[in-house]
């Protein structure tokens, strides 16, 4: 046993918490708002039915929406005080934030599932390369644990829930604009650069090329993200 | 289940909150942790329940050491913060739950324990309740719960019963005592009162360093300077400090006597005499001789509030 019981309980709290509060119901409706505007314009005024503009749209949403969602995940618990309730119970920190993690994921994915009925308008309309559009979602779902992950580092450096937003949106703003920098830096950089940018792998898996090299692009900054998140939580023993 | 803290030492940045503090503490043992804002308490408290670590020495609970054994020694101990943070967006048996379920039980075993400390705390009649919108006095309780939901062997209340009205505060005070009888218990206060009722024995901590440590009793009477005496006495002498103080300054151990006042015969003094002696005996014998009525007669012993002033103010 590795002693990761924990992660249960943490993870029902948070998502409850999530669903009994305004926040998760107003974020998601703000997304699909925004969605769902870019999806019909493009397919009634630009008579275009496809699911691509899902998968150029919502990364972008992404930006704000995801530190949106985690901004109070440990910012909160700091400064209410409860951090302290929580760490002096036989839990440990990294099963704190695997269950906040987890928690956010969820909801991120309920988000997303709404989308899927535009997938399925499109299906009624005509014929669809389904490979794509499930390879775009699972890329949607890596980008967006990644966020999470930074997001929940974020909130665990502050007690101020704007602060921990502002952070986490700028990291996860400095890891999309990447590749959209190349052309300002030195050719050598480039392609290290290019490389380190998210939504080149994000592009890549939404073509429906599944390359290992991005699963291990987004499973290693996971990871360390996560990493870090949970050392920033232990810091208070420093 | 004992807890040995040894060399305790914390600063923050410059300023040492705990300065090489060291005590040990028994089961069925109920210690008063007493202090002037300030002092460490609640620092010392946050150590021992392995939410920081000290700048240096040492803790041990039940034998375990706070940093090599964090998670047992956590899960012997049942904590309650100062201020009492709760998650408002919860009711009460959710609340109680997730703190069951934090601490490993599941299932019958969570539920009964969660029935139990609904009943010994009063709960019953909130149990749906959002904690948010509870008074101060059920959240107390509501803190209470969680922190004895896991039977702990070691219980640390930080300031268990502030904001509580005078009932609540009795009701609390009789739970903490029935407890600490199989039980260790620190818990920390400024109210004296409440030490005298609960603890059996107190450390008054000051600026970081313990200025003493014993049961409430053994305090006052070490602490104690000179008792003083007030008595009435009705003697008909019109000249009470050349007739009557002479022979009261005779007793052994009085010490000095001032006049306080006199009118028509009936005469106030204050007798100071030394520590510990009772010369109340004496003194009614001597009225019996001298043919005086005693109409007043009073000892002023030395409260813990004059020992922890005392302690705490120079």
């Amino acid at each position: 046993m590795i002693g990761l019981q924990n992660i249960g309980p943490i993870f029902r709290r948070e998502l409850r918490s999530y669903f009994n509060s305004p926040v998760a119901y107003v974020v998601m409706v703000v997304f699909l708002v925004i969605i769902g505007w870019f999806f019909s314009s493009n397919m009634f005024l630009m008579n275009v039915a496809s699911m691509r503009i899902v998968f150029e749209i919502v990364p972008l949403i992404f930006l704000f929406f995801v530190p949106a969602i985690t901004m109070r995940l440990l910012a909160e618990e700091k400064k209410s005080g409860t951090l302290e309730l929580l760490t002096t119970k036989p839990v440990r920190d990294v099963e704190i934030v695997l269950g906040k993690f987890f928690a956010a994921w969820t909801l991120l994915a309920a988000a997303l599932a709404p989308t899927l009925l535009y997938f399925i308008t499109l299906l009624s309309l005509g014929q669809i390369d389904i490979g794509p559009v499930v390879s775009g979602y699972l890329g949607l779902l890596l980008m967006g644990a990644v966020y999470i992950a930074i997001g929940i580092f974020a909130s665990s450096i502050t007690e101020n829930q704007i602060v921990a937003f502002i952070v986490s949106f700028l990291i996860v703003l400095a890891l999309f604009l990447m590749d959209k920098v190349l052309m300002y830096v030195p050719e050598a950089f480039a392609s290290t650069l290019e490389f380190l940018a998210i939504d080149y792998h994000f592009s890549n898996i939404a073509r429906g090329v599944i390359d290992t090299r991005n699963i291990i692009y987004f499973g290693s900054l996971l990871g360390f993200s996560l990493l870090l998140a949970t050392v920033s939580l232990e810091r208070r023993k420093w | 289940m004992s807890i040995a803290v040894r060399n305790l030492v914390k600063h923050y940045g410059t300023q040492k909150a705990v300065d090489d503090i060291s005590f040990d503490v028994k089961t069925g043992e109920i210690l008063g942790f007493l202090g002037p804002n300030g002092a460490g308490k609640t620092t010392t408290m946050k150590i021992i329940t392995c939410y920081m670590p000290p700048s240096s020495g040492s803790v041990e609970v039940d034998g375990l050491d706070i940093f090599e054994k964090s998670l047992e020694v956590r899960r012997k101990i049942g904590y309650l913060p100062e201020m009492n943070p709760l998650y408002h967006d919860m009711n009460v048996l959710d609340y109680l739950e997730y703190s069951a379920q934090l601490h490993g039980l599941r299932g019958s075993a969570a539920n009964h324990r969660i029935k139990e400390m609904v009943h010994v705390c009063g709960l019953e009649g909130v149990r749906h309740k959002d904690i948010g919108e509870m008074s101060k006095g059920y959240r107390q309780r509501v803190g209470l719960a969680q922190a004895m939901i896991h039977e702990p062997d070691v219980l640390i209340l930080d300031e268990p019963t502030s904001g509580l009205d005078p009932n609540q505060i009795v009701e609390i005070r009789n739970l903490i005592k029935q407890l600490g009888r199989a039980k260790t218990v620190i818990l920390s206060t400024h109210i004296l009162s409440e030490v005298q009722a609960t603890c059996n024995r107190v450390i008054i901590i000051n600026e970081g360093k313990i200025v003493a440590d014993g049961s409430p009793e053994n305090l006052q009477r070490e602490f104690h300077g000179a008792e003083t005496l007030t008595l009435e006495l009705k003697t008909g002498e019109l000249d009470p400090l050349g007739l009557v103080a002479p022979k009261l300054r005779a007793i052994g151990s009085v010490n000095n006597v001032t006049l306080l006042s006199h009118r028509d015969g009936t005469v106030r003094f204050e007798l100071t005499i030394d520590k510990g002696d009772d010369v109340r005996e004496a003194i009614f014998r001597l009225a019996v001789t001298e043919g005086w009525i005693v109409l007043e007669m009073h000892r002023k012993a030395t409260t813990l509030e004059e020992v922890f002033h005392k302690l705490t103010t120079t």
